[in-house]
């Protein structure tokens, strides 16, 4: 499993589980939890600095931008010029390319807006960005979405924050089968089972963040989430038996007594 | 007494001394520079050439950074 590395944009890791450093308790939570889960890669926010409180507790003093690859999102933009907006600014606090574009159309279930969503995906690659795309599990969008030069696919599991699980596993599998591109399920994971289905579908990764943050112990479920992924992967390389309709004993049925 | 003039920082408005460096601005009110991405009037500013740009009246400033999120 060594050599066995998630590669976005030319760039490897070495975790397939990336999580959210949103809804923690504090920021000393967030860091431990991310540290516990092993995670390489955190989405984070940009949102206005806090000017008259120069005390508030910074991110970036908690997890450290030069350990940790942080990946900065386009949350609560409903249109293309937000996103845009958002992300170039983003890229402006210190070199950031590789981003995660989250275009939303409807603030009630926070599904992606896709039209808005592969506009902003030629727009941010002709700029010179990666862009880690958040999208419904449609392949022909997905398709649209890898053809406009997007670096990775994350289709949503269910409706974010919903901890449903993956409702629609045909979807996530066909679109395993037509690209190239990372896949990784963004939004919607439960429970760690959930993100071990999402790695035996194939799936490069998993993004997960309140399934975590707002776990009873949320500790130990970044834990069960890191342990989660690589069963789940392993699972998938080993290539499982076929389904029948029909048992098969185990035992051998020669020379019974 | 000093001429004032009346510009919007992050949303909020407040009035600061006509011919203000943004430079100068920023400082006072301890952003962490590195950590920290400027607007002014939907531009994004060059951190380099922060010392070149004089406040003008009805200025709006976004300073943005990162938080947690999902």
């Amino acid at each position: 499993m060594k050599q066995d590395k998630l590669i976005i944009s030319k760039k490897k890791f070495s975790s397939r589980l990336i999580v959210g450093t949103g809804k923690y308790k504090d920021m000393s939570e967030c860091a431990r939890a991310i540290k516990i889960s092993g995670a390489e890669i955190v989405t984070v926010a940009v949102r206005r600095v806090n000017i008259t409180d120069k005390k508030k507790p910074l991110l970036m003093d908690y997890i450290d931008p030069k350990k940790i690859t942080y990946l900065p999102n386009t949350a609560g933009c409903f249109n293309s010029r937000e996103a845009l907006r958002t992300l170039r600014l983003a890229r402006e606090i210190g070199g950031w390319e590789l981003v995660k574009l989250e275009v939303l159309g409807d603030k009630k279930n926070l599904f992606p807006e896709m039209i808005e969503t592969l506009k902003s995906t030629e727009t941010l690659t002709k700029e010179g960005f990666k862009v880690m795309v958040y999208c419904n599990d449609d392949p022909l969008m997905a398709k649209r979405l890898e053809d406009a030069g997007a670096s990775a696919i994350m289709p949503l599991a269910a409706p974010i924050g919903s901890g449903l699980g993956i409702l629609n596993k045909l979807n996530i599998s066909i679109i395993r089968k037509q690209t190239k591109l990372p896949l990784i399920i963004d939004a919607g994971l439960g429970q760690a089972s959930d993100a071990t289905i999402a790695m035996e579908l194939g799936c490069d990764g998993v993004l997960v963040n309140t399934a975590i943050a707002k776990a009873k112990k949320p500790f130990q479920m970044a834990e069960a989430f890191k342990n989660a992924v690589i069963a789940g992967r392993q699972s998938f390389l080993s290539g499982r038996i076929e389904k029948k309709l029909m048992a098969i004993p185990s035992s051998p049925t020669k020379g019974i007594i | 007494m000093k001429k004032k003039i009346k510009i919007k920082i992050n949303g909020k408005q407040i009035m600061i001394n006509d011919n203000t460096k943004l430079h100068v601005f920023l400082k006072k009110f301890e952003v962490p520079l590195n950590k920290v991405a400027i607007e002014l009037n939907r531009e994004i500013v060059d951190k380099k050439k922060l010392n070149d740009i004089t406040l003008k009246t009805n200025d709006k400033i976004e300073v943005v950074h990162f938080i947690g999120g999902g």
